[in-house]
């Protein structure tokens, strides 16, 4: 138990409401850097459970298909002001997690989907997934700008994604606060955007 | 917390500290969920588990659940179970909701917990915050 006179861990007594943010992209893509940087804590790492097909284990005659695992899961704070705090949560993209989502996705502001351009592939597959769930989670594109990264133009970019045209796309460096503010702020004025459409 | 692929065993299986449940008795509650004790002055029944203690002494003062997991270190959806027994029970309240969907969410069709999303006047707030952020 590591929480003995940490005062600053715990929020301000005037706080009454809480969101949320999800950061979702494949491994090594900066999710962590984006919420470390944005975040008035250290991202903080837990462990959430899911529910897994299991492989490469003899089941006894299909009574267990399914195991139980864990997945480690990043996340930061923000006191946006004295009633609300936002949290943003690092959630894995890769297929295999997408069960992961469903809990976290449940009231959540948006999410914003971290790519790296050197690695494209890999965010296809978080994107089929935003596109598909049918709870229309509100979400924003952020390029992670890696110092050897090809320069690309948002709209060479938007084109590669296949993304719908209202889709908001930013360019962002995941290790500067501005830079990774600017992108939460791009998806969360999409999201309102996007509330208001509907209505 | 141990690290990535690092052994981590813990002293008492996670089935039994939920008494073998795998969901909460609350659906509302969430990792960003805030809990902080009620002021009742009742002690705990000596039945109580060593989690349920260390979760009522850490919610003192408010913090959400997901932070709370951290530092029980066990997984959210574990200390989930055992935030509901004791919201349940009256020793820990959800901050900023009376038993409603917390932190502010609406909901489009009543018992469809995940079309919960954030309302305008929320999202709107989100934005002005992150705005004045420097």
């Amino acid at each position: 138990m590591v929480f003995a006179n940490s005062d600053k861990r715990y929020l301000p007594g005037t706080v009454r409401r809480s969101t949320k943010i999800l950061v979702v992209g494949s491994f090594g893509v900066g999710k962590t850097t984006l919420i470390g940087s944005a975040s008035e804590i250290v991202p903080l790492r837990t462990e959430e459970t899911m529910t897994v097909a299991s492989m490469g284990v003899d089941d006894l005659a299909g009574l267990q298909d399914k195991m139980t695992t864990t997945v480690a899961m990043d996340f930061g704070r923000i006191t946006l002001n004295p009633s609300l705090v936002l949290y943003l949560f690092g959630t894995p993209g890769q297929r295999r997690f997408w069960d992961l989502w469903d809990g976290l996705a449940d009231g959540a502001a948006g999410a914003l989907v971290l790519i790296d351009t050197r690695r494209l592939e890999g965010s296809f597959e978080v994107l089929d997934q935003l596109e598909l769930r049918k709870d229309d989670l509100p979400f924003a594109v952020a390029v992670n700008v890696f110092p050897d990264s090809r320069q690309h133009t948002t709209a060479e970019l938007r084109q590669a994604l296949d993304l719908l045209p209202e889709t908001p796309i930013v360019l962002c460096d995941a290790r500067d606060r501005r830079s990774s503010v600017d992108a939460l702020i791009a998806l969360t004025a999409y999201a309102l955007t996007a509330q208001e459409g509907s209505v | 917390m141990s690290g990535q692929g690092e052994y981590h065993d813990r002293p008492v299986r996670l089935y039994v500290v939920t008494g073998g449940r795998v969901r909460p008795s609350r659906n509302t509650i969430r990792p960003e969920t805030l809990l902080v004790a009620t002021d009742t002055g009742r002690q705990l029944p000596v039945s109580a588990s060593s989690e349920e203690r260390s979760l009522l002494r850490m919610c003192r003062r408010l913090l959400s659940l997901v932070e709370t997991a951290v530092h029980l270190e066990l997984p959210v959806s574990v200390v989930s179970v055992v935030a509901s027994d004791l919201i349940d029970a009256g020793f820990l309240a959800v901050r900023g909701s009376g038993d409603e969907p917390a932190c502010g969410a609406t909901r489009a069709d009543p018992g469809d917990v995940e079309s919960a999303r954030p309302d305008r006047k929320l999202l709107q707030e989100v934005l002005d915050g992150l705005r004045k952020l420097g």
